[in-house]
């Protein structure tokens, strides 16, 4: 059997047609000026970028001899052949590495702990008053936006050279994104149990204990422990501007051209970061179930 | 009426042992944990030095340095910051959308429906693994090695850097993709491309760019930072201005940095929700 397909006659197909084609026309259209305010948006940017790229091209065997470079010992092996030669200063990348993650801890820590003072006063159900909230939440906000490394340059100024001022830089930095995560959380927290708890008569700090923290530590747990993770890889990084961890031996290594050094300390740091994903998935993974390991 | 007092709490805690009488370990699990934190914070304390002393000195110090930021002045550099500024937000637009670029490709090849093979896409995906496992400022170093000092290394540096970011978020967003279009392709006769290019880009572009405007908007802050090891932008000029201690100019580079991100936040949230409408970006 077969089925013939009902062909439009001519005069009907061409109004269709020309229908279609300028329907799609108009879309066309539009995406052709966005893909062109793009491309010159784009110009502009690489004009002011001062983007070269016959610098580029002519110092691209720099890139991949960079690799090549720092993947060879001095002798002119490969830093695999002769591991112990490459890793010869473990012992003082280990403390240091030690150091990197201290700082992560400690400023973790003391910023969720201060997120976790304000966030009530930020979030808009618990909010006592909204004055009160309007300053608390333009604090975190301040917190959040101004780099950290850049709070790292000022504390290096003002507490000294060290660990400290990359802990206190890392602390308000996680103090501001924090607060925000966990005032978004309280405001999806179920508010019925708070009207339970207000009926009996309870203080504002009553209903907080015991109507909307039970609700949210988890959350909170969560939200903390994967902070941890990127506060690691920023503290990897606030010893280039003297606030202690890795990171000052690793800008020394690079400034001062110490090839295999370069190479064996961002393997320890890629490694590092490696073991704490891992880690702190697994036990998000115990302690709140499958769902929160995101 | 029955008061609370008589309820018979014995019947209760025969009838629940489980609520009443928790296991030592269970009950001591929680509190044993806060001990262990709070230990370790202590641990940490000492071996970072942090001594009370130096904590107030720096904290009275730290009070000069902010009333010294009033009131937020650029004296006569404002052209300069000006055109920093520019440089920024050049060095965040150009790096993103490079990343993008290149991580398109490679983002096919570590999504599961489109490389089935694990062999293959095993060494892409711990490829990307190690290029996210090392920090933008890390790779603005190396590219001031390969290109010299200046804006060009900073988008070099967050090019590479996002490229790993993008690669694995293009290919999670490229696996959520609805499989029964690129059937359909394959059904009328398409090639692998075809189905590449008819079944799957339609579906994950509007995704691909919500994430895109997203970074955007997130290396604009990872931009001004950068300058601080010399790769451009402004950066560049806070952190001499720091080592210089010219608070009034520092306190206004803070508040252009400031006013500049609200302001790209506001536009490429209202691009987002015209590309992918009134959805939620990851």
């Amino acid at each position: 059997m077969t089925v013939a397909v009902s062909i439009l006659p001519q005069q009907q197909l061409a109004v269709l047609n020309a229908a279609y084609r300028q329907a799609v026309a108009r879309k066309r259209l539009r995406l052709l000026f966005g893909v062109a305010v793009f491309a010159a948006a784009l110009l502009l940017a690489a004009i002011g970028a001062e983007v070269n790229l016959r610098t580029l091209f002519t110092h691209f065997g720099n890139f991949v001899s960079y690799f090549d470079r720092i993947l060879t010992l001095d002798n002119g092996q490969r830093v695999w052949t002769d591991v112990g030669e490459w890793l010869w200063g473990w012992r003082k990348w280990l403390r240091m590495l030690g150091e990197t993650l201290l700082i992560s801890y400690v400023g973790t820590l003391i910023g969720a702990s201060f997120a976790f003072c304000l966030n009530f006063f930020a979030a808009e159900n618990t909010s006592p008053a909204p004055w009160l909230r309007f300053v608390v939440r333009r604090l975190l906000e301040f917190a959040r936006t101004v780099p950290g490394i850049v709070f790292a340059l000022i504390f290096v100024i003002a507490f000294g050279l060290g660990p400290m001022a990359g802990v206190l830089a890392i602390a308000i930095h996680s103090t501001g994104a924090l607060g925000k995560l966990f005032s978004e959380i309280v405001e999806n927290a179920d508010m019925k149990p708070v009207e339970g708890v207000r009926s009996t008569g309870a203080s504002w700090l009553s209903c907080v204990r015991f109507a909307i923290l039970p609700q949210v530590t988890a959350g909170y747990a969560s939200y903390a422990l994967l902070r941890f993770e990127i506060n690691v890889r920023e503290a990897s990084v606030m010893g280039f501007v003297g606030a202690g961890g890795i990171g000052q031996e690793l800008v020394v290594a690079i400034r001062k051209f110490y090839y295999s050094d370069v190479s064996a300390i961002l393997l320890t740091i890629i490694v590092t970061v490696f073991i704490i994903d891992i880690s702190t998935g697994w036990l998000r993974g115990r302690l709140f179930g499958k769902e929160a390991r995101t | 009426m029955t008061g609370p007092q008589e309820i018979d709490t014995a019947a209760l805690r025969a009838r629940y042992p489980d609520v009443f009488d928790r296991p030592a370990s269970a009950r001591l699990a929680i509190p044993a944990m806060i001990v262990a934190a709070f230990a370790i914070l202590v641990y940490g304390l000492v071996d970072l030095d942090f001594s009370p002393s130096r904590f107030v000195a720096g904290l009275s110090q730290l009070g000069w340095i902010s009333l010294m930021m009033i009131p937020p002045d650029p004296g006569s550099s404002l052209p300069i910051y000006l055109k920093a500024l520019g440089e920024t937000l050049s060095i965040a637009l150009l790096g993103t959308t490079l990343a993008a670029v290149l991580a398109l490709p490679v983002s096919l090849l570590a999504a599961r429906n489109v490389v089935p093979s694990k062999l293959l896409r095993f060494p892409v995906r711990r490829f990307l693994d190690s290029i996210r496992g090392v920090d933008t400022l890390i790779w603005a170093l190396v590219w001031i090695n390969v290109v010299g000092l200046g804006p060009f290394a900073g988008v070099l540096a967050i090019a590479v850097s996002d490229f790993g970011a993008f690669g694995k978020l293009f290919s999670e967003a490229i696996e959520g993709a609805d499989q029964k279009q690129v059937e359909g392709i394959r059904a009328s006769g398409g090639s692998a491309l075809h189905e590449i290019r008819f079944g799957l880009l339609p579906q994950v572009l509007p995704v691909i760019a919500g994430q895109v405007l997203y970074f955007i908007e997130s290396n604009t802050r990872s931009a001004t930072i950068i300058g601080i090891v010399g790769a451009g932008g402004i950066g560049l000029q806070l952190a001499e201005q720091i080592r210089v201690l010219e608070w009034q100019k520092v306190s206004f580079l803070i508040l252009m940095i400031l006013v500049a991100v609200a302001a790209i936040d506001f536009v490429s949230g209202k691009l987002r929700f015209a590309i992918i409408g009134r959805r939620a970006v990851a």
